[in-house]
């Protein structure tokens, strides 16, 4: 049966008891305003509740009875026998349509003309002498019969009870009623015994529930709660002592206590229908208001949750259907237009995955509006242009959630008034949970709730670090990995930041005890463990001294002068009765920069553009230089190795440079420090271009490796492009493009003054490249070759520049790019007198003979292939030249 | 504690003026304080403390209280005083502060004294500040002077964050 049916069977029937005693004593104290008021409100609500639910005939029945009813109250009808009398035969055949729809789950057929005729006209006070002919009757015999039965259903006092059997006014519905089984004969047959048949049937959704204070469950919980913390106390004690006379009764009651915790786990257990109940009604009136035609679909209406979580989801739920009725989908007419099914469609689906439940919500309507996002960010000081410009869709849909961000252009009595999705975030983050999103432009938007099946009681691993314990729930952890001194794989350090190598992956490591600000232990340690640890779609590791058992923990919140500490979700007080602080590994997350949620959807969105640009293998050199982690350089950029013997290192301006090939050489060294080896030789990755050669100083160059360039982990530092796995280890790959200026930028740059060359005028380049890499690679290469170099990641920045009234002597710019592609981007420079006469050089890993047309075509003086770097600065010096020699 | 304390309380009424509060009294560094009676939960002796790190400096960790948390302020550092010595026991003075258990670090904690609003005064305007700030006012006992301490700007930790 429909859950809303059955519970408003339940309640209905519990308020039809209450009002039978109700009426009796309004008929013995007519003018008890007290009595009448309470019986007013139990008729109003049936009648309410009908309506909602379309249940036409009850409606009318009860809201014929709450005119008499209302009368009465009022002042303007006194309170008769008879009155009460044709009060209650509407109230039995309130009772009646019940019990059909309690079987049948629809209303009977038939009508209640006579009785709402009867009921109108005592309302309206007229027919007063005419209605009591039909009822006088009908008391006695129900009285009678339905004595005996009266008990049996513990009903309330004899005079009013359930008058089933009322042969005066049921014919007329009876005799439409075309086939309920049950109903009829209990109705025709006044006897005792089939009454009673009748009555416990009826009575079948009543007395299968009952009714318990809420708050009498919570505290249930909270007992039981306590019962594990003390099983797990004293199952401890227990451990280790196998002759344990307690043993085996220890053993049943941890049993006994599960089961007892699961048992009253369900009563707090509601289907997630519930919390639905009302979206249907919500979405109705939605469509009539707006004028859209819309089709609510719900699935997994049986999902179970606890009911706190129920609550706390409700109010979100409700706001995101609205959402995506009223901003998600279109007008029916541009439907329509746009050839889409008129009727708008909103999914909701609800389901359990691995501890979660996980809630969807999506419509097949227009998709997030991304340009106003970002008009609204901007306008709300959430972010600047620029910033907006290097985000990812997916990133920046992330804004909704932030707080006074409606985008809907007015204010409907719906939504738009820009309280809305922050709320809903927070709401459904406070229960532990996560909410993404996804959306497709003219395909519609999904939400994605992800949420922990109770809060109560949690399982958590206890870890120790710096001699202190902490708790991480056990939802958010993956694995767990042990590292030893001697283990294959050790934690490696990229410039002080740990990863760790997990199945071809490396993992960011978070130290628990940096984090923490907790003393390190002066004492080297022999083994150490990693929790992998999972926050929406971005996994790491938290390195921790000892990981001990995992314990049924009830969360219990932080007292408020410590809210503050977003990396404590709460705290709890262990089986040995020690208190912990439970560790919330969103806030871990929060800390080390990635929130989250944005770091997922990001991670995954850069991870997909950084795997287009690296199809291509790269040659790289590999070497050691300033700590033991590897390090690694593009062999492309790299002329020459040599070794230096470090006698030959002179200093001059405190800088060291060698003689090399009859100049001198600039040394530069990766952390800035100058310490070469004391003697021998040193080898250095020499970097050459034209007259100009600069030494990087290594300590030990370890091989010469091809394979793809994924930089994995990007960092901040200069320097540094990022972290790449190469041959299977965690590597850093530099930045050549910081080392050379600083050899060759003032060096030289100072030279060229001073040799008065007034007139000489570096050219400028703009770099027009998506890829940061390559822009990275070349930028150090255009410079050493005498260009000022400006790199830009998209033709928009490209074409921002040209606003601001750059000028440039070449551009070079990549043709794949995500928005405005090259080609486009060389018409538009093409279609604007500015920059329309500034060569530009196509650069591409596509280099076919037709790609090289349609460059030329659009606007391109040349096309070379990337990785030709000698091509590159060859046919730029001739392109230039060629456009100075025309000009 | 709490037995105790109402039979004290319906002596002093009876013999004394009506104007009198009871006080728990606490030392630290030989300073007697005094909270109000009626707010004190518990005295404690020493517990055992877990460290709550990126807490607040006066926040020494929180305690378990027959299955409540409590949280524990060390109210000599959040007066400005050093930190107890190591060997030293403290007590703690268990306060409920909206529905939120703390437990108040002092030396030692003394008897419960009813005392006359008559010998209540203002802070001396020569107080240090930051011991303005949490004191309520003092009262002149016979050789020594009480302070009175305001709990809840003790437990306000939002203000001077």
């Amino acid at each position: 049966m429909d859950d809303l049916l059955s519970e408003f069977l339940t309640e209905t029937s519990e308020s039809l008891s209450t009002l039978d005693v109700a009426l009796v004593n309004l008929e013995q104290n007519p003018n008890d305003p007290q009595i009448l008021g309470n019986i007013f409100r139990l008729v109003h609500t049936i009648k309410g509740t009908c309506g909602f639910l379309g249940l036409p005939r009850l409606e009318h029945v009860a809201h014929a009875g709450e005119n008499v009813l209302g009368k009465f109250r009022d002042g303007e009808l006194e309170v008769t026998p008879a009155a009460v009398t044709l009060i209650l035969q509407s109230i039995d055949r309130i009772k009646l349509i019940l019990g059909h729809l309690e079987q049948n789950e629809c209303e009977p057929e038939g009508s209640d003309e006579d009785l709402i005729a009867q009921l109108n006209a005592m309302a309206e006070g007229r027919s007063n002498p005419s209605a009591p002919p039909p009822p006088p009757p009908p008391p006695m015999p129900t009285f009678e019969s339905v004595a005996a039965s009266a008990q049996a259903a513990a009903a309330p006092p004899p005079p009013a009870p359930e008058p089933e059997p009322e042969p005066e006014p049921e014919p007329a519905p009876v005799a439409n009623v075309p086939a309920p089984a049950a109903q009829p004969p209990a109705v025709a047959a006044p006897t005792g015994v089939s009454a009673a048949g009748a009555e416990a049937k009826e009575s079948a959704v009543a007395a299968q529930t009952i009714r318990v204070n809420v708050e009498l469950l919570e505290n249930l919980m909270t007992l039981v709660s306590e019962l594990v913390l003390t099983r797990n106390q004293l199952l401890q004690m227990v451990r280790g002592k196998d002759d344990s006379e307690f043993a085996t009764p220890l053993q049943r009651l941890s049993h006994i206590t599960t089961d007892l915790q699961e048992g009253v786990m369900k009563t707090r257990m509601q289907p997630i229908g519930n919390a639905w109940a009302k979206l249907p009604r919500i979405v109705r009136d939605l469509s009539v208001e707006m004028n859209k035609k819309i089709d609510l679909q719900m699935l997994g209406a049986e999902t179970e949750l606890d009911r706190q979580v129920l609550e706390l989801i409700k109010d979100p739920l409700t706001h995101m259907v609205r959402n995506s009725a009223d901003h998600g989908l279109e007008p029916t007419d541009e439907r329509k237009r746009i050839g889409k099914p008129e009727v708008g469609k909103i999914v909701l689906n609800a389901f359990h995955e691995g501890g979660h439940i996980i809630i969807e919500i999506s419509d097949d309507g227009r998709g997030l509006n991304l340009d106003r996002i970002k008009q609204k960010a901007i306008q709300n000081g959430i972010a600047t242009e620029s910033e907006l410009e290097t985000m990812t869709p997916q990133q920046i849909y992330q804004y909704i959630f932030k707080a006074g961000f409606s985008t809907a252009e007015k204010v409907t009595s719906v939504s738009g008034r820009g309280v809305g999705m922050d709320v809903v975030r927070t709401n459904i983050e406070r229960i532990g949970g996560t909410v993404e999103l996804k959306s497709l432009p003219g395909k519609g938007s999904t939400f994605v709730i992800k949420i922990p099946l109770t809060l109560a009681i949690v399982s958590a691993l206890i870890v120790e670090c710096a001699a202190e314990r902490f708790a991480i729930p056990q939802i958010s952890v993956l694995e767990l990995v042990r590292v030893t001194a001697n283990s294959e794989h050790g934690i490696e350090m990229i410039n002080n930041a740990p990863v760790l190598r997990l199945r071809d992956r490396l993992l960011p490591l978070v130290s628990l005890k940096r984090q923490l600000l907790l003393a390190e232990d002066s004492e080297e340690r022999q083994e150490t463990f990693i929790v992998v640890t999972q926050v929406g779609t971005y996994t790491f590791g938290i390195i921790v001294d000892r990981v001990f058992d995992t314990e049924e923990i009830v969360v219990k919140p932080v007292a408020p002068i410590l809210r503050h500490i977003t990396m404590f979700s709460g705290n709890t007080i262990l089986g040995d009765g020690s208190v912990i602080m439970i560790l919330d590994p969103n806030g871990i997350a929060g800390a080390t920069g990635e929130s989250g949620l944005l770091g997922g959807a990001q991670a995954a969105e850069s991870q997909t553009v950084r795997e287009s640009h690296a199809d291509a293998k790269t040659s790289l050199l590999v070497f050691r230089a300033g700590g033991d982690d590897l390090k690694a350089v593009p062999l492309a950029l790299v002329a020459r190795l040599e070794e230096i013997d470090v006698a030959e290192i002179e200093h001059s301006h405190g800088k060291p440079m060698v003689q090399y090939r009859g100049h001198l050489m600039p040394l530069i060294s990766i952390d800035g420090s100058m310490n070469f080896r004391d003697e021998g030789r040193q080898p250095v990755l020499v970097f050459s271009d034209q007259d100009h050669t600069m030494g990087l100083v290594v300590d030990e160059i370890v091989d010469i490796v091809e394979d793809r360039l994924r930089v994995e982990l990007s960092d901040g530092n200069p320097g540094i492009i990022g972290t790449a796995v190469i041959a299977g280890k965690a590597t850093t790959i530099i930045d050549a493009g910081y080392y050379l200026p600083q050899a060759f930028g003032d060096w030289f740059g100072r030279n060229d003054k001073e040799f008065g060359n007034a007139d000489f005028h570096q050219p400028r380049v703009l770099l027009v490249d998506d890829s940061p890499f390559f822009r990275n690679l070349l930028t150090p290469l255009l410079s050493v070759a005498g260009y000022e170099v400006i790199s830009v990641e998209g033709a928009d920045k490209a074409l921002a520049l040209r606003e601001r009234g750059d000028e440039f002597d070449a551009i070079i710019s990549d043709i794949e790019m995500p928005g405005m592609s090259g080609f486009e981007f060389a018409q538009a420079v093409r279609a604007d007198g500015r920059w329309g006469a500034i060569p530009m050089v196509a650069l591409s890993s596509h280099a076919t003979e037709k790609d090289f047309e349609r460059g030329r075509q659009v606007g391109f003086n040349d096309y070379i292939a990337k990785f030709d770097r000698d091509a590159l600065i060859s046919t730029l010096a001739s392109t230039i030249a060629a456009s100075k020699g025309a000009a | 504690m709490n037995q105790i304390v109402p039979a004290g309380k319906r002596q002093v009424t009876e013999l004394a003026a009506p104007e009198t509060q009871d006080f728990v009294t606490m030392f630290i560094e030989g300073q007697l304080f005094g909270i109000p009676v009626l707010t004190v939960q518990d005295v404690l002796g020493p517990q055992k403390i877990t460290r709550i790190p990126l807490a607040p400096r006066e926040v020494a960790g929180s305690l378990n209280l027959r299955g409540r948390i409590v949280t524990a302020i060390d109210v000599r550092l959040r007066l400005g005083l050093p930190k107890r010595a190591e060997e030293k026991k403290g007590m703690s003075v268990v306060v409920d502060q909206s529905g939120e258990l703390y437990s108040l670090m002092v030396d030692s904690v003394g008897e419960v004294l009813s005392l006359p609003a008559a010998k209540f005064e203002r802070n001396p305007p020569t107080l240090d500040p930051h011991w303005r700030e949490f004191s309520i006012g003092i009262y002149r006992l016979e050789g020594k002077l009480l302070v009175v301490l305001d709990v809840g700007k003790l437990l306000d930790f939002t203000r001077n964050e």
